[in-house]
């Protein structure tokens, strides 16, 4: 993106604290996930008449552990705020949040997150209860009815906010995954359940007006979301249209912004300090023990990789990018072999074809050691990597704990023997070889044709050699 | 007539010389005979209070008995009671059945209490007189004609018909101790934390406590006894369990301290004469008296009513129609018209009135004017109570400063209506307990004398209405 936009981004991440076994201020299982709906509530975080909140202890201390991950200043004392507005899906009509003005204090603030692209600095975090949930029919724009289920509300919620660092929409999806690598370390936040990170941006052009984004549910969302924002405030500005204060909603169908409400001016969310709830002290002391049991950080893990296991720093980035990731690697290392095949498997072709596929790490179902064992077998050349990665991607595809090679599933390094098989393929495709003298990309049709006549078991460096030299020889 | 006393009760049921079915029973009877008058009740709960009656007699027999066996006891509507309807006395309760009881409700039965019903009030709490409960006015046992006071009006007239042993109030800004005095009956208000707020239905959460009503200072004390403690479901509530209902009454080198702000302008001269003659008394037994000066309170109404107005803004965000309560669904095709109608047509006048004002006073531009300031100020009446209790046990002055005022003549005056409070206001911004016992009468209507005591000191406070009561005698027609 280029400066002269004056592109402004900030975000707003919403995490459920999805460690917690009960809700903010409630008794309720904070795993509201597969219930029906509102079967997972009481008279507390339905806000029944004459109910009080009382804080979930836990919630503190999770927040505070976030707060050390992100170098905040963590605050010695912090209250609680009613945020005041009606909505269907909140319960009391006003949310119990944190506050930075009026004598408000927030658990903590102005720390930051290291990225490739640069510094984000984090106004502030804030301890928070999740609203319900509204259901539409189709699109919230169409629907002729919305449903509200609460089983959410009360769910305790860590809100992240930034300061408008953002350099573009895919430096955002970066921080956003790298926000999620750092909370899945602490173990505070599983960002693979639904929902349980979501984000609010903040987007603005050419000095214009602030434009909030809601409804992001992911990662590739918010990237896909703020490009169409820019596009869209780009094209207003282009016909001379001045951009207001407003609150678009994302689509995630449709994948466009739609209006929500146009603001007049700040929304007026009559902030005052929340009475049922007495001030937290968070002690030195507390936070100093916490900061004790702090496990290692996607940051440090990184570094240690590099040193431990001498893979490059690209690929330990994008390996500790997911924790999961990470751990797979390092576990399958338990023999100390291979790392670079391991690293890059991981880090590119496995994550490459989840992402491609729209599956996640959960879906391998082999165990680590097992990966280890087959990259082995690579360094000693009694496979080709193509036929294990390609066995490892069947595994994945098909959910299976076990590899899987056809029956002479040794790979085929001989001479003679590859020779062979460009023979046949050269004999069935004369065009293609023609066309090779002349054009490269034929070259990798004919691999291609090859590596499906040997299926997939021929030496990949040797069958290419044979075969640019046969070409050559040929022409 | 004379009067039960709740603890004479109570021991009556554990030895078993008296049925608490029956005792039960004969108030219901009263209740029908007399509550078409006076009107105190919104809901009477006879088969359940039956039913724990004869529960009551089964303990009995295991020698299970609570502090207040087979005690008849009259619960404020706006505390919640499961199974129960609980409605605050406003339309857009009407119908809602709690599915859990308040604490303090809570206590009450594991002592053996018997809830007979639920009283009026003015809606939500929010009044003087019981006049704006969206139902009906209930009118002062003493006069007819007269207010019985509030916002508990129900549950002090109850008591003082001997409709109820004794009844459980609420005090936000005076709404324990002003139907008390009015009704001539012994009203507390607790420390703010004493008493455990969980269930009682939100109207200025930083101002009010649940507190006793009764015919004497022993079944109060007998009654606070038994709803102090802390709770864990309320973050707020920090008091230790007490007995308060060992006396050592003497008035013996007491040290009360008068505040002439308290015998302000509005102040009725048969009030301040009754409130005179009794301080005069208990000096007379050997207390020592000074007339101070708590400059602060002159501040206190105006800081009271833009606190409680602004909490409540937001307390009652919540009457929506959505989830429970009533709602008007005629016509409404999205949720923001569906929410106005339904607040439109279920909240009254005065509370409309006052979720305006607070969300006028919350708003942005204006809110170090008003709710910053008002804490301001409400910073300033605690020390000067806290100055004052250097020097003095108790402070003593007038609950009201008038008699009941007749029906109908302050609801055209909302400001007169407000003035009234002005006694009893302090107390509650300052967190403190006061209470409020009858010290004479005037045209036949009762007159309340008010002592105050530093936080947490209840034993303290209730001995010395003890004293008086002892002195003066339980007030009689």
């Amino acid at each position: 993106m280029k400066d002269d936009l004056g592109l402004k981004i900030g975000l707003e991440v919403h995490c459920q604290l999805t460690v917690l076994k009960t809700k903010l201020f409630c008794s309720c299982p904070s795993n509201y996930r597969g219930e029906d709906p509102n079967t997972n509530i009481c008279e507390v975080c339905t806000g029944m008449p004459g109910t009080l909140p009382v804080l979930n202890e836990k919630a503190v201390e999770a927040a505070v552990k976030i707060a050390l991950a992100l170098d905040c200043k963590i605050s010695e004392s912090m209250n609680f705020f009613r945020k005041n507005y009606f909505y269907p899906d909140l319960p009391k009509n006003f949310q119990i949040t944190q506050y930075d003005k009026a004598g408000g204090s927030p658990i903590a603030k102005e720390g930051l997150v290291e990225t490739i692209a640069g510094i984000i600095r984090i106004r502030r975090i804030q301890l928070e209860e999740d609203p319900g949930k509204l259901s539409y029919e189709g699109t919230i724009v169409s629907s002729p009815i919305s449903l509200v289920d609460y089983n959410r509300a009360g769910v305790a919620l860590v809100e992240i906010v930034t300061e408008p660092d953002l350099k573009s929409p895919k430096h955002a999806r970066e921080f956003l995954q790298k926000l999620r690598s750092i909370l899945e370390h602490i173990g505070v936040c599983d960002g693979s359940l639904e929902g349980a990170m979501r984000c609010d941006a903040n987007v603005s052009l050419f000095g214009g007006k602030r434009v909030e984004v809601k409804n992001i549910s992911s990662f590739k969302e918010v990237e896909r979301a703020l490009n169409f924002e820019i596009t869209r405030q780009k094209t207003m500005a282009n016909v001379a249209k001045a951009e207001g204060m407003e609150t678009r909603h994302w689509d995630d169908v449709r994948r466009v912004t739609v209006t929500l409400r146009v603001k007049e001016a700040e929304e007026d969310y009559r902030y005052f300090p929340e009475p049922d709830l007495v001030p937290i002290t968070i002690s030195k002391e507390y936070v100093a023990d916490i900061r004790k049991r702090m496990p290692e950080l996607p940051d440090g893990r990184k570094a240690r990789f590099v040193k431990q296991y001498v893979i490059s720093e690209e690929i330990a980035g994008v390996l500790v990018g997911e924790k999961l990731l990470a751990d797979i690697f390092e576990e399958s290392l338990r023999t100390r072999m291979a790392s670079n095949l391991l690293g890059s498997w991981l880090a590119i072709d496995i994550l490459g074809y989840l992402n491609r596929s729209e599956k996640t790490l959960a879906d391998m179902k082999f165990k680590p050691k097992d990966l280890a064992e087959l990259a082995r077998k690579v360094e000693k050349k009694e496979l080709t990597e193509n036929t294990a990665k390609s066995v490892v991607i069947k595994a994945i595809e098909q959910g299976k704990s076990t590899f899987e090679f056809a029956k002479e599933g040794a790979a085929i390094t001989d001479e003679k023997s590859i020779m062979d098989a460009v023979k046949e393929v050269f004999e069935a495709n004369p065009k293609a070889v023609e066309d090779a003298k002349s054009d490269p990309k034929a070259i990798n049709f004919l691999m291609g044709q090859l590596m499906k006549a040997t299926k997939g078991r021929a030496d990949h460096e040797l069958a290419r050699k044979t075969i640019e030299q046969a070409i050559t020889a040929g022409s | 007539m004379k009067m039960q006393s709740a603890w004479e009760i109570a021991e009556g049921v554990r030895k078993g010389s008296i049925s608490a079915v029956e005792i039960v029973e004969e108030f219901f009877e009263r209740i029908e005979k007399h509550d078409k008058e006076i009107r105190a009740f919104i809901t009477v709960s006879k088969d359940s209070a039956i039913q724990q009656a004869k529960e009551i007699e089964k303990k009995r027999r295991e020698k299970k008995l609570g502090r207040l066996a087979g005690v008849p006891i009259a619960v404020k509507d706006n505390i919640c009671t499961r199974g129960i309807e609980t409605t605050c006395a406003s339309k857009i309760l009407k119908g809602y059945i709690p599915p859990y009881d308040a604490t303090a409700v809570r206590m009450l039965k594991e002592e053996g209490a018997v809830i007979i019903g639920k009283t009026n009030l003015d809606e939500f709490g929010m009044g003087s007189s019981t006049e704006f409960s969206a139902f009906f006015a209930t009118k002062n046992p003493r006069n007819l004609n007269h207010v019985p006071g509030g916002s508990s009006g129900g549950s002090a007239a109850a008591v003082a018909k001997g409709l109820s042993a004794v009844a459980l109030g609420t005090d936000t800004g005076g709404s324990i101790r002003c139907p008390s005095a009015f009704c001539g009956v012994v009203g507390v208000k607790p420390t703010y934390g004493l008493v455990s707020r969980y269930g009682l239905i939100a109207y200025a959460n930083t101002l009010e406590q649940i507190g006793p009503i009764a015919n004497n200072v022993i079944d109060a004390a007998l009654l606070l006894s038994c709803i102090a403690g802390h709770d864990p479901h309320d973050s707020t509530s920090i008091g230790e369990n007490k007995d308060y209902t060992k006396f050592n009454s003497s008035a013996k080198k007491l040290k009360i301290g008068v505040p002439r702000q308290y015998f302000g302008e509005g102040t009725q001269k048969a009030v301040s004469d009754a409130v005179w003659r009794a301080i005069k008394k208990l000096e007379g037994e050997g207390a020592e008296v000074e007339e101070i000066d708590l400059k602060s309170v002159g501040y206190a109404l105006a800081s009271y009513y833009i606190i409680a107005m602004s909490e409540a803004s937001s307390n009652l965000a919540r009457y929506d129609g959505l989830r429970y309560g009533f709602q008007d669904s005629s016509g409404a095709r999205d949720w923001s018209t569906l929410f106005s109608k339904d607040r439109k047509a279920g909240f009254g006048f005065e509370v409309k009135k006052r979720i305006m004002l607070g969300t006028f006073a919350l708003s942005a531009g204006y809110f170090d004017a008003y709710y910053l300031k008002a804490q301001k100020v409400r910073n300033l009446i605690i020390q000067d109570f806290q100055r004052a209790f250097k020097k003095f046990d108790v402070l003593m002055g007038p609950t009201m400063p008038t008699t009941a005022f007749k029906l109908g003549e302050k609801t055209v005056d909302p400001l007169a209506m407000y003035m009234s409070d002005c006694d009893t206001v302090p107390a509650n911004l300052a967190g403190i307990p006061a209470a409020s016992i009858p010290c004479g009468s005037s045209n036949g209507l009762p007159i309340g004398l008010q002592i105050m005591a530093t936080p947490f000191e209840e034993g303290k406070m209730l001995n010395v209405a003890k004293t008086l009561e002892d002195i003066l005698g339980v007030y009689a027609e």
